[in-house]
């Protein structure tokens, strides 16, 4: 077959297409998020779907997998938090087609709120996993993963990190296999209907999976020893596992693929037989804590980091003691930091230059705009999870009572509102709250690469849908008609009179900012911004709204015309009318 | 290539980074090697540092290089090529674009860009390769072929025949860009 080259997230697409997979589900999140997107290219053969957020894939998925489908549902890290709670009654039910749980960990946090190891959900669980250590196990571990959840009827979790998912190596395609198609629901109440009487049972059922779940780990080749050199001995698992062969090429190593639940008397034989037994793993001393339990005496975080992910070089410094070669002497000279910033023309920024210029507290949320946190703009205080902006401007208040009335506004994307916002909203109409909450609605979920959500009218696969009005929608949950705001975010004077006017009010207020995303609208007929040198004083006010278009030249700011999309909010904030429209004679 | 060959290509959001490293890829494998390469998303489209990790040889494991192993750094930008400068082997190739790209804060006057680039380069390699891609991507026709110019630099540097390299160019880019980009390739080719 034909070899390609294909990223973590690719391969586990095509494991997907390649083992009968017919439904998937996922809320998009880095680096979980291109896994969806290639199976829609599968779309003749598996339904996919956004679903609005990482529970409800969770639910569809679970659903489509008691109905007897082959099942997908995947989320990053801290998607698995929010699909926590059918995930861990889902081990007691089990399924019926075989349904795996993709999730993937960001070590490091390249673009992430934690790194929190989701091995421990495993455990948590009491579900197998399966971490696969480049792009060809990706796709065969799906396979796996798939069989295992059929064969022990059991949800199965296959973890991923971002250097599987965002890593590109060899993989050998396959053809798509035959697999029996379910022909109606058979009803199972005492499976499939967890109140207390039928659970108490099937929790007996989980501890018993469990155990013929250790029986099998003893005989599957996921799990594998090379022997080699008895001097050194390495249990490792996921691309831990690429460093470790680098690094120790000699050593003989003891390779999981099935990382939950161990092999037990496969690892006390390989202790044996090595002088000194290492566990090489990113983040938590998951592996390393279970061998310890069985009385195996092993070298793990005591010399290897328990923070951010691992690389050669690590082990190289860790385990032989090598040093790094002597870096260049810099003279102390600091390098400028390039952290990512609000794209030149985004909708965003009007509305972070006001909230920093009225001195409001801002809870924040997850996507592009949590980019408001950085100078110049500075304008957020609150960050934890997706949806948290809401519940938190409530919060505040409820702390500091009048002492904050008027000085708080909480700030989400419109795909964050739906994913978890509405919930939040709606608590606080409930119980009486009076917080204002801006909804940048920038008709798409931008951060994670433009993906489809209610808001935008269009599904993953393509096809139109009903498009859900924000609006309309905070009105009906009881937030009153004129205390909910629709607002052009490129006029800042709109802009600042709707924030100034809500947060004052002694009811709840949305206000609802209605430009897209500046980077679906390339389209967009502007005309670009230039200063009129003879007028520009070099005041430094178009230096805060923390656009990448503008820079200083010598005593004068100057825009630069490539990057300029004419949004004319740095117009807006100059005092001495020096930024025209290009070619506008003044 | 006998021995493995670790390529990282460092720039700035923007720049066509990652597509240069899939074409650096595919080359590679078509030439029968293994490869790996691994980069990190999601910020990369807001003008952030973009690295790419390639490597190619026999059997590849880790798709990442450590401080000190890189073969040859294809830096898309000058401070970005001292950014990283330190992941490059005593004695490596350094191919510089000699653009320069401010951040934010350097823009708007809050920090200043480093002047003496080259010099501090020079304290780790006396091989290195300055061009200037995005004069020499005009020339070709268009500002934004300014990644193949680069590729076309390093394309000296790997035992690979030039026909793959173009085919490769040929599959990869938009098929109206064609003749700029293997013009492109072919001013940077000569560069070296």
């Amino acid at each position: 077959m034909e070899k390609v080259l294909l990223s973590g997230n690719e391969a586990i697409a095509r494991g997907a297409y390649e083992y009968g997979v017919t439904v998937a589900a996922a809320y998009p999140g880095t680096p979980s998020t291109e896994i969806l997107e290639n199976i829609a290219k599968y779309k003749d053969d598996i339904y996919c779907e956004w679903s609005t957020n990482e529970k409800v894939a969770m639910e569809v998925a679970i659903g489509a997998a008691f109905g007897g489908a082959r099942v997908l549902v995947a989320m990053k890290h801290v998607g698995l938090n929010v699909a926590a709670d059918p995930f861990m009654t889902l081990s007691y039910t089990g399924v019926n087609g075989g349904l795996v749980i993709v999730v993937a960990d960001d070590p490091s946090m390249h673009s992430s709120q934690n790194e929190q190891d989701s091995r421990q959900y495993a455990r948590f669980g009491k579900v197998p996993i399966l971490e696969p250590s480049d792009s060809q196990e990706a796709k065969d571990f799906m396979g796996k993963a798939l069989e295992i959840s059929e064969k022990f009827d059991t949800p199965v979790l296959l973890r991923s990190t971002m250097r599987i998912s965002h890593s590109k190596t060899v993989v050998e395609l396959g053809a798509r296999g035959e697999f029996p198609q379910p022909e109606k629901f058979e009803r199972k109440p005492d499976k499939f209907v967890m109140i207390p009487a039928h659970a108490r049972k099937r929790h007996v059922d989980v501890e018993e999976r469990i155990k013929k779940l250790k029986e099998f780990a003893e005989k599957t080749e996921l799990n594998k020893i090379e022997f080699n050199d008895s001097k050194i001995g390495i249990i490792t698992a996921g691309i831990s596992y690429q460093y470790v062969k680098e690094v120790l090429p000699q050593a003989s190593i003891f390779k999981l693929g099935l990382s939950y639940p161990l092999p037990e008397n496969r690892i006390k034989g390989f202790a044996k037989k090595v002088e000194t037994l290492y566990v090489v793993e990113e983040l938590d001393p998951f592996l390393e804590e279970q061998i310890r339990a069985m009385g195996i005496e092993v070298i793990g975080k005591d010399r290897l980091p328990l923070l951010y992910e691992l690389d050669q070089g690590i082990l190289r410094e860790k385990l032989l003691g090598q040093t790094y070669p002597e870096p260049v002497d810099m003279e102390n000279i600091q390098l400028p930091a390039r952290p990512p910033a609000l794209c030149p023309g985004c909708p965003h920024r009007g509305v972070f230059y006001i909230l920093k210029k009225l001195g409001l507290v801002v809870t924040g949320d997850i996507g592009c705009y949590t980019l408001g946190v950085v100078a110049p703009l500075s304008a957020m205080d609150t960050t934890v999870c997706m949806g948290a902006s809401v519940g938190m401007a409530f919060g505040l208040e409820l702390a500091l009572k009048d002492k904050i009335k008027g000085k708080v506004v909480g700030v989400i994307g419109d795909s964050t509102f739906i994913h978890s916002g509405i919930t939040g909203l709606i608590d606080i109409v409930y119980n009486k709250g009076v917080s204002t909450i801006i909804i940048l609605d920038n008709r798409t979920t931008g951060m994670t690469g433009h993906q489809d959500n209610p808001g935008t009218g269009r599904t993953l696969m393509g096809e139109e849908t009903h498009q859900l009005d924000l609006a309309k929608l905070c009105k009906s949950i009881g937030i009153k008609h004129e205390n909910v705001r629709v607002i052009n975010p490129y006029d800042l004077q709109e802009t600042m009179q709707a924030i100034q006017e809500e947060v004052i009010k002694l009811e709840p207020s949305v206000i609802i900012t209605n430009q897209p995303c500046v980077l679906i609208e390339k389209g967009k007929a502007w005309d670009k911004y230039q200063v009129d040198e003879e007028k520009c004083r070099n005041c430094g006010m178009c230096f805060k709204v923390g656009c990448p278009a503008i820079y200083r030249d010598g005593d004068k700011a100057k825009i630069n015309e490539i990057f300029c999309v004419g949004c004319s909010v740095c117009e807006q904030v100059c005092k001495f009318d020096a930024i025209k429209k290009a070619g506008d004679e003044s | 290539m006998k021995k493995m060959v670790n390529i990282m290509l460092v720039g700035v959001g923007g720049q066509g980074v990652l597509l240069a490293s899939e074409l650096i890829c595919r080359v590679a494998l078509k030439s029968g090697y293994d490869v790996k390469k691994s980069e990190v998303h999601g910020m990369a489209q807001r003008g952030g540092s973009v690295v790419s990790n390639v490597r190619i040889g026999e059997k590849i494991y880790s798709p990442l290089i450590a401080r000190g192993e890189t073969d040859i750094l294809l830096a898309f930008e000058q401070m970005e090529a001292l950014r990283w400068i330190n992941y490059l082997k005593k004695d490596g190739v350094a191919i510089v674009n000699e653009q320069k790209i401010m951040p934010l804060f350097v823009a708007i006057g809050r920090g200043e860009y480093p002047k003496r680039t080259f010099e501090f380069i020079a304290k780790k390699t006396d091989k290195i390769v300055r061009l200037d891609a995005l004069e020499l991507a005009r020339k070709a026709g268009h500002h934004k072929a300014a990644n193949v110019v680069m590729v076309g630099a390093l394309s000296n540097y790997l035992d690979v025949d030039e026909e793959t390299w173009k085919k490769t160019v040929e599959e990869i880019v938009p098929p109206k860009t064609l003749k700029i980009n293997l013009k492109a390739f072919e001013l940077g080719r000569k560069t070296v």
